[in-house]
């Protein structure tokens, strides 16, 4: 997963040619869409390997409420993809001449944005199971619902570029994270009943 | 004396009645043997039980109170035991046990319970399961290297962790070697000593002594005509 965002994100500078201005220019929004299509890429795994081996269902018997456990998988999720990409970040910024000012917010967005995307991912995750397509709806039912995400996430980077304030951004990702951790567990154990029936 | 019963239950999967007006009562120490040809609705009848499936008719009621009003107490006094068995290659057979141990929040009197002696006696519990079903030598293995028969094995090892009123089991006895159909009903025989309740649904050969029987037939109510029954 990181590897693909690091190999996706280094291939525009290439693609695009060295002019610093137009690669500061479109970095926030490389960095960013590279992000969320790493983050997407596993999303289908999240629930289908329990699913399919019967542990989802003795998951859902087990006293624990389901919405615990998807939590769990959330941050598992979180851990193996979010995270490692976070980690990357420094090595994109340089690739893309972002300087010390830009690269804070940028850290500070993506701690603050990833976490949703896992959590609202397993929303799309848990609705698709046992449909047969699976693999091509989570993106068309979860990319609608990260756009908030990317925008913000995009403008915080963008303000600090521009030499503005890049707190009401963050304040707002920070936001949709808070809606997010417990609302998307909810919903998706709510889905995930579902598709055990 | 508490009774799980049934009473006048129906069940539709895709538009289809699976079976309709069924009834069941099940005392402490009761067993209940479904019988039926394929596609007669026994693993759907389990499922109903287990609260996997909500009834389309009828009353599921433990000691006279629906199920339906404590759902979460249900769960806690059931094992299921599904056509799957969710047994994970990567972990070690003890470590796949473990994991259900947890999840189930199993301590030596099987309820939940937080305590410094919870790991030991989770431990304990996952060695005396393992030993129930003959699986000792293999806690170590990876669970990728067992055969049909013991990954079968090690699913019903869950049973054994802890004591629960409510056995559910779906067809239990497939790809098992003789010997270890005897410690499963060794098994049965014990849960049943102790005050439990099974239901199994199985087309191999399980001796339940003074289990009550329960016929579902391929079924197609009156006025579904146009419908061939499942």
């Amino acid at each position: 997963m990181v590897l693909f965002f690091v190999l996706i994100a280094s291939l525009f500078p290439l693609a695009i040619g060295p002019a610093p201005e137009v690669l500061l220019r479109i970095a926030p929004g490389v960095i960013w869409v590279t992000a969320l299509l790493a983050v997407l890429l596993s999303l289908e795994r999240l629930f289908l390997a329990d699913f399919e081996d019967g542990t989802l269902e003795l998951l859902a018997l087990a006293p624990a409420p389901l919405s615990v456990m998807v939590l769990a998988k959330c941050l598992a999720h979180w851990l193996t993809t979010g995270l490692p990409v976070i980690l990357a970040a420094p090595v994109i910024a340089l690739l893309y001449g972002l300087d010390g000012g830009a690269f804070a917010p940028l850290v500070g967005a993506m701690l603050l944005g990833t976490p949703s995307l896992s959590l609202v991912g397993a929303i799309g995750a848990a609705l698709t199971l046992g449909a047969r397509r699976g693999g091509v709806l989570v993106p068309l039912l979860v990319l609608p619902l990260y756009v908030p995400m990317l925008i913000f996430g995009v403008l915080a980077v963008d303000a600090a570029l521009a030499g503005q304030p890049s707190r009401p951004h963050l304040l707002l990702l920070g936001a949709l994270l808070l809606a997010a951790l417990p609302l998307a567990p909810l919903a998706a154990a709510a889905a995930l009943r579902q598709a055990v029936e | 004396m508490t009774l799980f019963e049934g009473r006048d239950l129906s069940c539709i999967r895709g538009e289809r009645h699976v079976f309709a007006g069924l009834g069941f009562a099940l005392a402490d120490g009761g067993a209940l043997l479904l019988h039926g040809p394929n596609g007669s609705g026994k693993s759907s009848l389990l499922r109903l039980m287990a609260g996997l499936l909500e009834p389309a008719r009828g009353v599921l009621a433990w000691g006279g109170r629906p199920v339906s009003d404590d759902p979460e107490g249900h769960r806690a006094r059931l094992r299921y035991l599904g056509p799957l068995d969710a047994v994970k290659p990567v972990l070690s057979t003890a470590e796949n046990l473990t994991f259900w141990a947890s999840a189930q929040g199993v301590t030596q009197e099987g309820v939940t319970q937080e305590g410094v002696r919870q790991e030991g006696v989770r431990q304990a519990g996952v060695a005396g399961a393992l030993a129930r079903v003959g699986l000792t030598r293999l806690a170590d293995v990876p669970a990728r290297l067992l055969s049909a028969g013991q990954r079968r094995r090690l699913a019903l090892a869950r049973l054994f962790l802890a004591p629960a009123e409510l056995w559910l089991l779906d067809e239990p006895t497939v790809g098992l070697d003789e010997d270890s159909i005897a410690r499963l009903q060794a098994g049965l025989a014990d849960h049943r000593r102790g005050g439990g309740r099974v239901v199994v649904a199985t087309h191999g050969t399980l001796d339940l002594p003074g289990a009550d029987r329960l016929e579902l037939t391929a079924f197609a109510p009156p006025g579904d005509a146009g419908l061939e029954p499942w």
